[in-house]
């Protein structure tokens, strides 16, 4: 559950809520812990933003923690 | 020769006396089972996990409270690492109460919204790095009939234990890496001790560990960040504001430790409507163990699973008998996956 997926945010919805892009899917999530726009790179984990990342850290990144992700949880 | 080959070969010249080196968290501890980093070190440097698994740590008297709170009629909702965890009778998952597995404490707080006739307990595990979004629902005034049981914990106390107890002669720290990304590393730059900020690819984590072993051998104690696209020396100040804005420091114990000065968090007295155990008269026991578990000798990084006895035998990841076998991030589950793969 310490778990952290780096997405890209695609739309602000709302005073705390974005729509992000995890590469293969879509989610909403809560963005009360950071400030945001379009095009940035969160952090994301318990369904909150809870860092930003620059943009070549958040694509770097998903690729690995998918892959020891997708095996923790077998 | 690739990078990783060219980052072992120097760490295997720097490592000439034994180094035991403990990092604390789940995902590094799965990423070096997963790249099997483990076989390719010196035989004198030793990686051990530490208490890097929220639900690992967490002591069999608040699993207990949590059953309570089913006793009591409420909707419980938590992680689904959580479920399995044994308590004194049963767990989460067996109690055959109405216990919801949530992505996050903002889908529990809906839970509230939507059905206000009903008592709706969050059981809130997690490190520096989950707090606050805790903090964040809190402040967005749930309803009513919504609470927390806080099994919150802080990872420099704990470290600070570890290293004035000295039993698991410990030369150096890997920095967990997503709590570092909220918390900083400042707090950190207190313990005198060789400490790097690592990533999460296997490179990264050599990397990191090459950078321990310099530090150890020209006897310099510093703070290293190997991870700086990701972590900064002050982290998310946002989110420890509103951290430290809902919750204040408690003196708790922890599972395999025992209690660690301001090691936890509770909620501040304006917010003490949604805390649980007041509202429900909980009350948390310290519960001796008595199986044949080790995990608290796993979580202090002087047992590995595999030194278990129940390991893989009467142990598994479908029949846990310790939570380090429960939660995805727990040592012996993470241990059983690569080695029953690799056999
Ligand atoms: S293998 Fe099971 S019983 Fe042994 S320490 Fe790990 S969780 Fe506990």
């Amino acid at each position: 559950m310490c778990i952290a997926i780096p997405a890209e945010v695609i739309e602000i919805r709302g005073e705390s809520i974005a729509l992000v892009d995890f590469g293969d899917l879509q989610q909403e999530i809560r963005i009360d812990l950071v400030d945001v726009e379009p095009g940035d790179f969160v952090l994301v984990h318990v369904g909150f933003a809870i860092q930003r990342l620059s943009r070549e850290e958040g694509l770097e990144t998903r690729e690995i923690f998918r892959q020891v992700y997708a095996a923790m949880e077998e | 020769m690739s990078d990783g080959q060219r980052i072992i070969e120097t760490l295997h010249a720097l490592v000439d006396e034994d180094i035991a080196i403990m990092h604390i968290c789940g995902t590094h501890e799965a990423a070096i089972a997963r790249a099997g980093i483990r076989s390719l070190l010196p035989e004198r440097l030793k990686i051990v996990m530490g208490p890097g698994c929220p639900v690992c740590i967490t002591p069999q008297g608040e699993i207990d409270a949590a059953l309570d709170l089913v006793d009591q009629g409420c909707i419980v909702a938590t992680y689904g690492d959580l479920l399995r965890v044994p308590g004194t009778r049963g767990s989460l998952e067996s109690s055959g109460g109405d216990v919801r597995v949530v992505q996050g404490v903002h889908k529990a707080v809906e839970i509230a919204q939507r059905e206000p006739e009903k008592e709706v307990a969050f059981i809130s595990v997690g490190f520096e790095t989950t707090a606050p979004t805790v903090a964040a629902a809190i402040l967005g005034n749930p309803p009513e009939n919504f609470s927390i049981l806080s099994c919150h914990r802080l990872v420099p106390p704990a470290m600070q234990w570890l290293l004035e107890q000295g039993e698991a002669e410990l030369h150096g720290f890997m920095l967990p890496g997503h709590v570092c990304t909220v918390a900083g590393y400042r707090e950190y730059e207190r313990f005198p001790v060789p400490q790097v900020v690592a990533g999460f690819e296997p490179e990264d984590i050599l990397l990191g560990l090459v950078m321990l072993a310099r530090q150890i051998r020209r006897g310099e104690r510093r703070i290293e960040n190997a991870y700086p696209r990701a972590v900064t020396r002050e982290g998310n100040a946002k989110a420890k504001r509103l951290m430290y804005q809902v919750f204040e420091p408690v003196d708790v114990e922890w599972r395999g430790f025992p209690v660690i000065p301001e090691s936890g968090l509770r909620l501040r007295q304006e917010y003490a409507r949604y805390d649980a155990q007041k509202k429900f008269c909980i009350e948390i026991k310290h519960v001796e163990k008595h199986s044949a578990c080790i995990c608290d000798q796993v979580l202090r990084g002087i047992a590995r699973p595999s030194d278990c006895r129940l390991f893989a035998k009467g142990c598994t990841p479908r029949t846990p008998v310790g939570p380090c076998m429960v939660s995805q991030e727990g040592a012996c589950r993470i241990w059983h996956l690569y080695e029953s793969r690799r056999a």
